[in-house]
């Protein structure tokens, strides 16, 4: 493919998911405000049954096809509530970062931002449910600390 | 054109033949590149489709392993199998097609997580889950439409008497979308003729320009004499009629009264005129009459002897004389079976691609790693009866809405046909879609007849059940499409594409048509090219 049509392609693949993502969200970049939309309000418990169990399923269990999803619960890697923030705000391989993203960014993913209390909020939920039950929790400045 | 060619293609003479400097590109850059070169010259377009490779002369007894039968594996498949290789191919489904795919009655699919619908829409009705419409310029994967005789017939992607509709404009009624159109243009027109008049553009627009920009304003927006947009036959003519002409005593039309400009503006519905006129969605759009999964479903019967179905890869592994697979028996879990070919083309999504050993370069390995999958959903609903053609007149098309469901599509066929119709009732990406994936199925049909309904409340009365699939809850590839950033793809793009050892990538990931089937034609044509180029010696 010629670069030119390259570029146009991808500009008019990004136009199409414009369109489909219909209107645009405004979000602040500093990841300290609340999520747009109707997540604004959505707290721990609300960002699981909202967002992750799609993947992670209701009961936190995972699931196993082609590929797999892992657990959440009995998962060792919750030990670090760092290491579960920095893969929900960066994402991790075919999971998408859920950070919240400037307007006109990622447009197939749009809507679905966390703030630093959601991401923080989430984290704990997790880590005391599902039969995990860690004592430690971690905070919104502890989750903005790592992508300041 | 002709130049542009010519510079890109080297020191050719200006006296070469078309068809000679088409053969040059093709042996320097590849059959993807050379098709690209002819249809910018416009030849794709006005010929039959010359864009697959050419492959002759395998070596003997050369074989390849295919990892996936969706369009790009089987793609891939068939031409090696053509050009004279011992073709196997591997597919974790029980059928061919992957995400070219239609469900009907009859057919069941279980989710990860567990959840099984039972699909139950009546004879000749379907949902496809995945891709559901051709460009007329996707001529990849039309040509195998051609080649293995799918038939085609019109998708309607852009229809003026579907709905715009928004929850916070016009009360939450929807509008006509030839409404929107009309006014929003008419609108527009006007103002630009007001400050053409008043002396604004005297800047930036001479004299006798401005005079045929105030003509073509008129026409363009449907302005009356005096350059207003205003209730009369000609606005009507755009937005329609309170009652249309007819015959008789009873011929005379009551033209209807626009919206005003700041109604229009304040809706937002003006995001979505311009769909149709994106280049992926112009007229003429195509769908395979009886569903997408029709085309899958010819490369199967084409490829029955090279196809192991039900088999889950779980490692890949190269050296210098060849490519083994480890796979599974989806039904009969536990044994190991191998797989072995000198090269490989691997289709699995890089979501699942990503999980399964696989030694190959650090570089193609974080470009695996370097791609989110978009979560998307499709709702299919059935009804009684084709109300949306019989009460509302509408005939295929899409009405978009700021609900989670997003898009009501009304079938491209079948009109007049009475008895049962099958709408896609929602399909969404982003938020929308995270939150219909992560409800059980019938929630998701359920919520789609409730938000559909304040579109069109014949919902209440005449809907019968629907299928809903999210696309992250898919255990064929754990997501929709893979969304390439831009800094994603200058980093890692080429190293995905590039040919790996005797593996090479290739599916919608690899290429910049993300999420289109001819992403998967295109990548799969240029990537068995390289295979072969390497396979006859040579380098890819």
């Amino acid at each position: 493919m010629s670069r030119h049509a390259k570029r146009s392609a991808l500009a008019l693949a990004c136009a199409a998911l414009l369109l489909a993502a219909g209107a645009a969200r405004a979000q602040s970049s500093d990841n300290t405000g609340q999520g747009g939309g109707r997540l604004a309000a959505a707290d721990g418990e609300a960002v699981f049954r909202v967002i992750c169990q799609g993947c992670h399923m209701p009961d936190a269990k995972g699931a196993q096809g082609a590929g797999a999803y892992p657990a959440l619960a009995g998962n060792p890697r919750l030990a670090s509530p760092q290491y579960m923030a920095a893969v929900i705000f960066h994402g991790r391989r075919d999971m998408p970062s859920f950070k919240l993203a400037p307007e006109g960014e990622e447009r197939f993913l749009r809507g679905a931002g966390l703030s630093d209390a959601q991401i923080a909020g989430v984290i704990n939920y997790i880590r005391t449910h599902f039969g995990n039950q860690y004592t430690d929790s971690i905070s919104a400045n502890e989750v903005a600390a790592l992508h300041r | 054109m002709h130049d542009e060619i010519s510079s890109r293609a080297g020191a050719a003479p200006r006296s070469m033949k078309r068809r000679d400097l088409l053969r040059m590109i093709g042996t320097a850059a590849g059959g993807a590149a050379m098709y690209q070169a002819m249809s910018s010259l416009g030849l794709a377009a006005e010929s039959p489709f010359r864009g697959t490779p050419p492959l002759q002369g395998a070596p003997r007894g050369a074989s390849v392993l295919v990892l996936g039968a969706g369009m790009a594996g089987m793609v891939a498949a068939y031409e090696l199998r053509q050009a004279g290789y011992r073709v196997q191919v591997l597919e974790y489904n029980g059928r061919p097609g992957g995400r070219n795919w239609s469900l009907r009655g009859g057919d069941h699919f279980t989710e990860l997580g567990g959840f099984t619908q039972h699909c139950q829409f009546d004879e000749g009705l379907y949902l496809n889950p995945g891709p559901w419409r051709l460009p007329y310029h996707h001529h990849g994967i039309l040509s195998y439409c051609r080649k293995l005789g799918v038939a085609l017939e019109p998708f309607v992607q852009v229809n003026h008497n579907a709905y715009l509709h928004s929850a916070d404009a016009f009360d939450g009624r929807p509008r006509r979308y030839r409404e929107i159109n009309a006014d929003y243009r008419g609108h527009v027109a006007e103002l630009l003729a007001k400050s053409t008049q008043q002396g604004q553009l005297d800047q930036s627009v001479g004299k006798e320009d401005q005079e045929r920009l105030l003509e073509s304003l008129r026409e363009w927006g449907a302005l009356d004499r005096q350059f207003a947009y205003a209730r009369g036959e000609t606005s009507s003519n755009r937005r329609g009629y309170d009652r249309d002409a007819g015959g008789g005593l009873s011929a005379r039309p009551q033209p209807s009264t626009p919206l005003q400009l700041k109604d229009v503006l304040g809706s937002r519905l003006w995001q979505h005129l311009v769909a149709g006129e994106i280049y992926e969605f112009q007229t003429t759009l195509f769908q395979p009459v009886g569903g997408m999964g029709r085309i899958g479903e010819a490369f199967g019967r084409e490829l029955k002897s090279v196809i192991r179905y039900g088999a889950k890869v779980t490692a890949i592994q190269q050296d210098e004389h060849g490519v083994s697979v480890a796979y599974e028996d989806v039904d009969a879990p536990g044994a190991t079976h191998t797989a072995s070919a000198d090269w490989c083309v691997c289709t699995i999504p890089l979501s699942i691609l990503g999980q399964l050993p696989l030694n190959v370069s650090p570089a193609l390995a974080e470009a695996i790693a370097a791609v989110p999958y978009a979560a998307s959903v499709k709702v299919g609903l059935q009804f009684k009866r084709r109300f949306w053609e019989e009460d509302e007149q509408i005939y295929g098309g899409i009405t978009y809405t700021d609900l989670p469901i997003a898009n009501i599509s009304y079938p491209s066929t079948g009109f007049h046909g009475g008895g049962k119709g099958v709408l896609l009732g929602a399909y969404m990406w982003g938020l929308d879609a995270y939150e219909f994936t992560a409800m059980a199925p019938e929630e998701r049909v359920r919520k789609a007849v409730e938000y559909g309904s304040r579109i069109h409340p014949q919902y209440r009365q005449e809907f019968e059940h629907g299928i809903a699939v999210g696309w992250h809850r898919s255990p064929f590839t754990l997501g929709c499409f893979g969304v390439w950033s831009d800094e994603a793809r200058e980093r890692h793009y080429d190293n995905l594409c590039r040919m790996d050892g005797r593996i090479v990538l290739a599916g919608e990931h690899a290429s910049y048509l993300p999420a289109w089937q001819e992403g998967a034609v295109t990548s799969a044509l240029d990537a068995i090219e390289r295979i072969h180029r390497r396979a006859t010696g040579g380098n890819a």
